[in-house]
């Protein structure tokens, strides 16, 4: 069984997590697009932490016997990833997106300087 | 039920009396509308040549700018895709920027009727209602729609209704008309991924008088829909998390002397 202060610990630090993202998102400062994951990623701690059983069981099924409390260690790892991967398509969106704006913005002011005319055809 | 529409709706000729001097504007989101945005377009105008028209095209791949500009709007190109929102509020900005009195929202898509306009206007020009938004309330108004969007806008119904106190039963709805209130608060601030629902709770949030009148919608005209059923259940609960948090924001009433330059 988990030891009950590793419990508590664990569930004050998944409520804040929660806390934290609810307030980003509230003052602004977070877009609910990208605050899903972190919210997912909160309850999920959260619920493992406080159903004590059920980390013991989750524990069980893959054979970790000596310390139930790894397993919160290695889900909240595998959200971390799939946080960090999220993010990474998004910065390659917006790295594309950049691209086009830069293009965009030169052929503008291109236009701008010589008329609207440009090279003859 | 097209006739209960019908006779709910003032006249036409009274309602273009009242648009008098106003400057208008249409705004009409478009992706890849090139089969319908020219006859919504020559619709608008049939319905009141007075309506100046601009088309926001959401990084078409297909014809609908030059569609659009062919036909004499005013074309904004999005330079990439930004979501039904982001396009939506380049329209509102264009018609802050510009002085517009009165907008109207009208889909690129075909699916909302220009002919119905005097029945979003009237509370509007009335000085009734800021915001006054088109509801195809039943489902038997020529209008189909899938299962999973039909779910979403009952239980948006239902939450939207809650939050604001007030009864509203089409929060998806795209088809609406706004002040000049309004169009400064859209510019202002718009939000994105199904953008009507907590829209329609930001205005109300920020005091502007909202009604619902009933309207017949259609099939829609070209164009494939963007919404699968998967991705309608993350925006639910995307649009339902941003509902429940915009509860415990603070809202400032804009102020149109502060906008106005």
């Amino acid at each position: 069984m988990t030891p009950l202060p590793v419990s508590i610990a664990a569930a004050v630090a998944s409520f804040l997590l929660l806390v934290v993202v609810f307030e980003l998102i509230r003052s602004r400062r977070l877009r609910e697009r990208y605050a899903l994951l972190w919210l997912l990623t909160g309850s999920v701690l959260l619920a493992l932490s406080v159903w004590r059983g059920g980390l013991n069981t989750i524990a069980g099924w893959f054979g970790v016997e000596t310390y139930p409390p790894a397993i919160l260690g290695a889900v909240g790892a595998l959200f971390i990833l799939l946080v960090l991967l999220h993010y990474s398509t998004v910065i390659s969106r917006l790295s594309d997106q950049n691209t086009i704006l830069a293009q965009r913005l030169a052929l503008l002011e291109q236009q701008q300087r010589e008329g609207l005319t440009g090279p003859s055809r | 039920m097209a006739e209960l529409a019908e006779v709910s709706a003032p006249p036409a000729s009274e309602v273009l009396a009242q648009l008098g001097e106003l400057r208008r504007i249409a705004i009409v989101p478009a992706l890849n509308e090139e089969a319908s945005v020219g006859r919504v377009i020559g619709e608008i105008r049939a319905f009141d040549p007075g309506f100046d028209i601009v088309v926001v095209d959401d990084g078409s791949t297909d014809r609908t700018a030059g569609i659009a500009a062919d036909r004499g709007a005013h074309v904004l190109r999005l330079p990439f895709n930004l979501g039904i929102g982001g396009a939506v509020q380049t329209g509102y900005r264009f018609a802050f920027e510009h002085g517009y009195d009165l907008a109207v929202q009208v889909d690129g898509d075909g699916q909302h009727d220009p002919a119905q306009l005097p029945a979003i206007l009237a509370p509007v020009l009335s000085g009734e209602a800021d915001l006054c938004v088109g509801s195809r309330f039943a489902e038997a108004t020529g209008y189909q729609s899938s299962f999973a969007r039909r779910v979403g806008i009952r239980v948006f119904a239902f939450v939207v209704s809650a939050v604001v106190r007030q009864r509203v039963t089409d929060t998806t709805s795209g088809f609406r008309a706004v002040n000049r209130k309004g169009i400064a608060l859209f510019a202002a601030d718009y939000p994105h991924d199904y953008p009507e629902v907590e829209a329609t709770v930001m205005s109300v949030k920020h005091k502007l008088r909202l009604r619902e009148v009933p309207v017949v919608m259609r099939e829609r005209a070209g164009g494939a829909s963007s919404i699968t059923a998967l991705r309608s259940i993350y925006y639910m609960t995307k649009v339902l998390l941003a509902i429940f948090v915009g509860l415990f924001r603070r809202y400032a009433v804009p102020l149109e002397e502060e906008h106005r330059r």
